[in-house]
């Protein structure tokens, strides 16, 4: 929100990288890639490069921690240090933790928790490279890697950033428009039941702007949740054709 | 073990809120209220405690000199933090900021920043070199609800109060001169936070409320009635007409409690 070095729209209505307002980046989902983990995913959004993994239902540590009724729910969002222009400490920052306690309270509406009493369910989201709404495709990767590990869900959780990079509202926010441009709102839906878990925003939107943005970014949502279901067939579609 | 008391008070609270009734008496889209009283830290260049119902808030400003960042040579910068006294609440504990606070605290910086409350440009000493940090530390006295609308509000109200000593700026030195100026305060945000419960939103949820939550979801607008921040927060959920239903009563809303700020 700096200086503005270039427009991030030109002349023909094309964004900095040659997308119109409503196109999301080249997406690229593989799941099950992680053969430690109960499941896992990994997800190339533009130049992000985010893998999820999820280890569980497990035991509790510490103990204390554990929950009668339900399975306990962790997650840690964490970027490399080398995922960012200037080297970032490993040490999570205050950012990191807050995104952490959002993307697990985005997925959390999806999971049967109540199926686990007592056991916890790990979700690790390592961001190796970032390019903006890492959120986003943090909380798509993460919920691949549930279904992956045989969680019951819902429904799958997909999550879209809508923005404004000068005076037009535009659809998934590469890193340099979430800088300079004047807002960012990321949104996770659970489509099946048109539920909104997790909403953010900051910068400056008029009522009728932030509307517009909350739409994109659910349009958005619906052509990802495409894709997730396709990435989740295809590595179960595959693994049928090695067996037979 | 909780959890069942929490399901008996969730089924009455619901119940009264189909009826458009609250436990403490109040309408659905009522705040409780507000009481702000400013300058009562006179250690600190500002500060301002709020009551908001029996929730109770108190910030405090101080302004140090320090280096501004590469990205932004000629702007002042601004910290918030958030600590969750132990003498709040019984499920607060000590110890280093935990997801909550720090959660907290990076909601009311977003308002603050994000809405360009301050006039950071003002703050600049000598670009690229020297500036003035503004740090806003929001203090939880007692927890009884809605801490971020509380403690908004009491950074605002602070900010509002705040007065910087004159300075000299000479070979690189900052020399504090007699009187002070006010902080250059452009606008005024204010958040408005909802809770979810049984498909209904209520406005300014206090404790009991925000114990049998679905879901909690904060807006705050600028003086102008524009977005600034939101946070959804809370493991539910909400519908996206819901959302818009919320903005359209917060906008509203903000702009009543904006007049209780005096500036």
């Amino acid at each position: 929100m700096s200086q503005k070095h270039e427009k991030l729209i030109d002349k023909k209505g094309l964004r900095l990288d040659g997308r119109k307002f409503d196109e999301l980046r080249q997406i690229k989902i593989e799941v099950g890639i992680l053969s430690n983990a109960d499941g896992s995913a990994y997800i190339e959004q533009g130049k992000n490069k985010i893998l999820a993994a999820v280890y569980g239902p497990r035991e509790v540590h510490p103990k204390h921690l554990s929950l009668p009724d339900r399975m306990l729910l962790k997650c840690r969002y964490h970027m490399a240090p080398f995922s960012v222009q200037e080297r970032k400490s490993p040490a999570p920052s205050r950012r990191e933790i807050e995104l952490s306690k959002v993307i697990r309270e985005a997925v959390e509406p999806a999971i049967f928790l109540e199926y686990y009493p007592r056991t916890a369910l790990d979700v690790f989201v390592e961001v190796l490279q970032a390019d903006g709404s890492t959120r986003c495709a943090s909380i798509v990767a993460a919920s691949l890697a549930l279904a992956d590990a045989g969680i019951p869900m819902r429904d799958l959780i997909v999550a879209c950033s809508a923005g404004k990079a000068e005076d037009t509202i535009v659809m998934d926010l590469m890193d340099t428009e979430d800088k300079q441009g004047s807002a960012d709102v990321p949104v996770a839906l659970m489509p099946n039941m048109n539920a909104i878990t997790l909403l953010q925003m900051d910068g400056i939107l008029s009522l009728e702007e932030f509307e517009q943005a909350v739409n994109l970014a659910l349009e958005g949502c619906k052509k990802i949740y495409a894709m997730q279901k396709e990435a989740l067939r295809a590595k179960y579609v595959d693994a049928k054709e090695v067996e037979e | 073990m909780s959890s069942i008391v929490v399901k008996v008070k969730q089924k009455q609270i619901a119940q009264l809120i189909a009826k458009g009734k609250r436990l403490d008496g109040r309408g659905l889209k009522d705040y409780r209220e507000i009481k702000i009283e400013q300058g009562i830290i006179e250690r600190a260049e500002g500060s301002a405690r709020v009551l908001l119902g029996a929730t109770e808030v108190l910030a405090g400003i101080k302004i140090e000199t320090g280096e501004p960042f590469p990205d932004t040579p000629n702007e002042g910068v601004l910290t918030v933090n958030a600590e969750l006294l132990p003498l709040a609440s019984p499920t607060f504990e000590p110890g280093p900021p935990d997801e909550n606070s720090i959660e907290l605290a990076r909601v009311v910086d977003r308002g603050v920043r994000e809405s360009k409350a301050i006039d950071t440009e003002k703050l600049c000493i000598e670009p690229g070199k020297k500036v003035f940090v503004v740090f806003i530390d929001v203090y939880v006295l007692n927890h009884d609800g809605n801490l971020v609308d509380a403690s908004t509000l009491a950074a605002v109200a602070a900010l509002l109060n705040t007065k910087m000593s004159n300075y000299e700026y000479e070979d690189g030195e900052v020399k504090i001169k007699s009187g002070y100026m006010p902080l250059p305060v452009k606008k005024h945000p204010v958040a408005v936070t909802f809770a979810k419960i049984n498909d209904s939103l209520v406005v300014d949820p206090w404790l009991e409320e925000e114990q049998v939550m679905d879901a909690r979801l904060t807006i705050t607008f600028d003086d102008d009635g524009n977005i600034c921040a939101i946070q959804k927060g809370g493991s539910g959920f909400f519908q996206p007409s819901q959302v818009l239903e919320a903005a359209q009563i917060a906008k509203d809303k903000a702009d009543e409690i904006r007049k209780q700020l005096k500036w």
